[in-house]
């Protein structure tokens, strides 16, 4: 390892690695034999091992630090014990060149008398702790995950040096302390009992919500509180910061889990009427039972209308994606500005666009193809910027291996490009189509809303999921609100649907790789 | 073909004759044809979308010089939304706009923060991918279920802690509603309706685009550094202060501003929650308030080609708005992205 690495250096010339070894070894045995003033400079190894193995190390056992280093010290000085003409290999490999050059000048400053004859050692190691690095710039990918491999291999080795035989078992580095877990529970349950006494029976405040919100911050005080009693200011500041980044990722994922569940909870009354998904509304009055008329008028509208709006969005999208990273030229970077300037543009002004220009100018009836039209102005800038980001990140290695076998642009496209970034397109597509459906804006001004079902987007008004969700809602009649939520359902389970086909093809792309 | 079989002749020769000048071959062989097809169809759908998209930018800059010809700079000031009188004025809606995205950034942006910080540090390792997912799930979810949130779920509870904050934070002039909060039975529906509710419905919206911005961004952070704060001794949130945040700075800011910028554009929830009001107010917990996408939604269909034209202009006006706050992240994103991978 040494020879090679010191071969691909350009200081290899004037450093014969031969001749030099044994000072390189002696100085690493003196290390050994006067432990004392090396210690420092091995404090980086030893505090290397649980980091790399384990990001979330547990700081607050940092009094474990010293018997850790006491524990860890030994295998590192017996590596050169049994296999001496490797040693400095073994010792720097785990090093980075601003440890090694540590300990390269630990190793004088201490010993006074030594300095002089230790001067060539040095010259020795500082090239070498270069080349070290260097070759570990290799395997330190691997290096990093496989943290945990030094125990096994020096376990053996230490075997020796302990007079007890019993197996040596890792030290448990993560993990949290009695005082971890009592402060936090008891933090919560105190903050619970102090609130409800003050907030409940002292003060009038009224509120759930509130109570909640006020439970949290009291919770966060005294968790904090109760940390500062036995731990440094740091360790108060982590737990209390760490406990109140859950509980804003907590909230969230309330805020997601409530949104979907009430939705369908709330939509559950309509959805156990089949008749819900087989009639439409046409002749039923708003108030009517729940077991009389249906959606399917908007299920269709929807369909069809996302339907034409992807039917032209995804060839002007995707080409508008291969003509900006394929064809590219002056006009690209025009393009590709004015495209992401237009996912800008607000889907009430998408609609309002296609209102004026087609219904009140052109004078085209309120239609689905009119709608179509408005979710197509939406949809297209996603797509193409999608499809974008897509074939920008696409590795550029395959399209010139395509072009350099002699393959013309255009076959490079069509059989290396799209097959390659299909999934990638795919979700593009699906990301476009589950923000078309949901968007309510745009076909609120464009479609119309009919009651009855019409399959014919040329003619007649044509309702939606959104849109319906909408106007059910605004009705105020309980029963019709009953039927939005139904709908509503409806539209969230197609979006997740759409959502897990997408989750799908973005990991089989991972495993056809 | 020709220059194929004319070479031999040239090395075959070795005895200076006098011959015509030799001219360098053309290696180019030119594109061949479907090459061409190809360059034409794919450049004629980029310009396509070119021209299509310009011209809706272009259309709806047009669309607002007659407004500001018939209505002048008063149509920025003036605050309310009479047709029937001819007056016609963006200053409440704007404002409004404003405030509604001001409530939504205000709760979204330290729920964003912690959600992409929890994923990207504090997650075990087998969640990440399936946080991540729902993240992105919470982002495709439709803006009419959110406002069917805000509505019906949200409303009646965010109602009392509107009534909270005003009876007991009443002195900061954010937090005032025009009644009296120890009323006996109090005005629940002076609560209702509010730029307060529409925010936090607003908030849900745009948090995670915000937050998978930010998660990208930590999620790039350079394990050397993070490995070295660890090694030194520093405890898991002084590595986020001292790696993360500083390194995810670019991150914050420009995922924050992308979803400023959708907050400002969000219509449906915000329709169903408001209750409309054209006075320029700062009370966001009290009810009544517009913006400008609730203000088109609702006034489209009675609107005169005039109004038409006048919707529009605040259409144009909500769309430069965003566009620029949108570049703005675009540019501080990809500063940061770039200097990440250095």
């Amino acid at each position: 390892m040494i020879d090679r690495a010191g071969a691909d250096t350009p200081l290899a010339p004037s450093w014969e690695p031969a001749p030099y070894e044994p000072p390189t070894v002696v100085w690493d045995e003196s290390a050994s034999v006067d432990a004392a003033p090396i210690e420092p400079a091995y404090v980086p190894v030893a505090v290397d091992y649980p980091v790399s193995s384990d990001l979330s190390y547990d700081e607050s056992s940092s009094g474990r630090h010293a018997a850790e280093q006491a524990g860890y010290e030994a295998p590192v000085t017996t590596i050169p014990a049994t296999e001496p003409e490797h040693a400095p290999s073994h010792t720097a490999s785990s090093m980075t060149m601003a440890e090694a050059v540590v300990a390269a000048e630990a190793t004088i400053a201490p010993a006074d008398p030594f300095a002089t004859m230790e001067i060539p050692a040095v010259a020795v190691a500082a090239p070498a702790a270069v080349s070290f690095t260097k070759a570990a710039q290799v395997p330190a990918t691997t290096v990093t995950p496989s943290g945990s491999t030094p125990p096994p291999t020096a376990s053996p080795e230490v075997k020796p040096m302990r007079a007890s035989s019993e197996p040596d078992v890792p030290r448990p580095i993560g993990g949290k302390t009695l005082d971890d877990h009592a402060s936090f529970w008891g933090s919560l349950l105190g903050s619970f009992g102090l609130l409800w006494v003050i907030y409940t029976q002292l003060l009038p405040f009224t509120g759930r919500v509130g109570f909640v919100i006020l439970w949290l911050i009291t919770f966060l005080l005294m968790y904090a509180g109760v940390s500062a009693m036995g731990n440094p200011s740091q360790v108060v500041l982590d737990r209390t910061v760490a406990a109140a980044i859950r509980a804003g990722a907590m909230i969230v994922g309330l805020a997601l889990a409530s949104a979907v569940f009430f939705t369908f909870w709330k939509g559950i009354d309509a959805l156990v009427h089949v008749n819900f998904f087989t009639q439409d509304m046409a002749g039923v009055r708003p108030t009517a039972p729940l077991d009389q008329g249906g959606i399917i008028h908007a299920i269709a509208g929807s369909l069809i209308e996302i339907g034409i709006a992807v039917l032209f969005a995804l060839p002007l999208g995707v080409g508008t994606a291969v003509f900006m990273n394929e064809v590219g030229g002056p006009t690209a970077r025009a393009v590709r500005t004015v495209v992401e300037a237009m996912t800008a543009l607000p889907s009430i002004v998408a609609g309002l666009f296609v209102y004026t220009v087609l219904i009140v100018t052109l004078g085209v009836s309120r239609t689905g193809i009119a709608a179509a039209c408005a979710i197509f102005v939406m949809i297209l800038p996603i797509i193409a910027r999608a499809s974008d980001v897509v074939l920008r990140v696409m590795p550029g290695g395959l399209r010139e291996a395509s072009l350099a076998l002699g393959a013309s642009k255009w076959q490079t496209v069509r059989m290396v490009v799209l097959p390659t970034v299909r999934p990638g397109l795919a979700t593009a597509l699906i990301l476009g189509i589950a923000r078309g459906v949901g968007e309510t804006s745009p076909v609120l001004l464009t479609s119309g809303a009919s009651s009855y079902l019409n399959l014919n987007p040329f003619s007649e008004p044509m309702n939606s999921l959104p849109l319906f969700v909408f106007s059910s809602v605004r009705s105020g009649e309980p029963l019709f609100i009953a039927r939005g939520f139904g709908a509503a359902s409806v539209l969230l389970a197609l979006v997740l649907v759409l959502f897990v086909i997408t989750r799908r093809l973005a990991r089989t792309k991972v495993g056809n790789r | 073909m020709t220059a194929l079989m004319d070479p031999p002749s040239t090395p075959s020769a070795p005895e200076p004759t006098p011959r015509v000048e030799d001219v360098p071959r053309s290696i180019d062989p030119g594109l061949p044809r479907s090459d061409k097809v190809f360059f034409g169809v794919s450049r004629a759908i980029g310009y396509s979308v070119f021209v299509l998209m310009g011209a809706i930018g272009l259309f709806l800059g047009l669309q607002s010089i007659p407004t500001f010809k018939r209505y002048g700079l008063g149509f920025l000031t003036e605050s309310q939304w009479q047709p029937e009188k001819d007056i016609l004025g963006i200053s409440a809606v704007l404002v409004g706009t404003f405030t509604v995205a001001l409530v939504a950034m205000v709760i979204a942006f330290p729920l964003a923060l912690a959600t992409a910080l929890y994923i990207s540090e504090y997650a075990p390792a087998k969640f990440k991918s399936f946080l991540v997912s729902m993240v992105d799930l919470m982002a495709a979810i439709p803006s009419i279920v959110w406002g069917l949130w805000g509505f019906f779920l949200l409303q009646p509870k965010a109602i009392h802690v509107a009534h909270w904050l005003h009876t007991h934070m009443g002195w900061v002039p954010f937090f005032n509603v025009d009644t009296d909060p120890n009323a006996a039975p109090w005005a629940q529906s002076r609560y209702a309706a509010s730029a307060f509710i529409a925010g936090i419905a607003v908030s849900m919206m745009v948090l995670p685009m915000a937050a998978a911005v930010m998660r990208q961004v930590f999620s790039q952070a350079p394990i050397g550094e993070r490995e070295a704060a660890l090694g030194l001794g520093s405890t898991k949130w002084g590595m986020i202060r001292a790696v993360v945040l500083p390194f995810g700075a670019g991150g914050i800011i420009g995922g924050t501003m992308l979803s400023l910028g959708r907050a400002l554009g969000e219509t449906i929830a915000v329709v169903l929650i408001i209750s409309p009001a054209f006075d320029i107010k700062f009370k966001p917990l009290e009810i009544g308030t517009s913006t400008i996408s609730a203000l088109i939604a609702g006034r489209f269909g009675e609107a005169t080609s005039a109004q038409l034209s006048a919707l529009l202009t605040a259409g144009f006006v909500l769309f430069i708005i965003t566009l620029i706050i949108n570049t703005l992240a675009a540019m501080i994103v990809a500063r940061s992205r770039s200097g990440a991978q250095e």
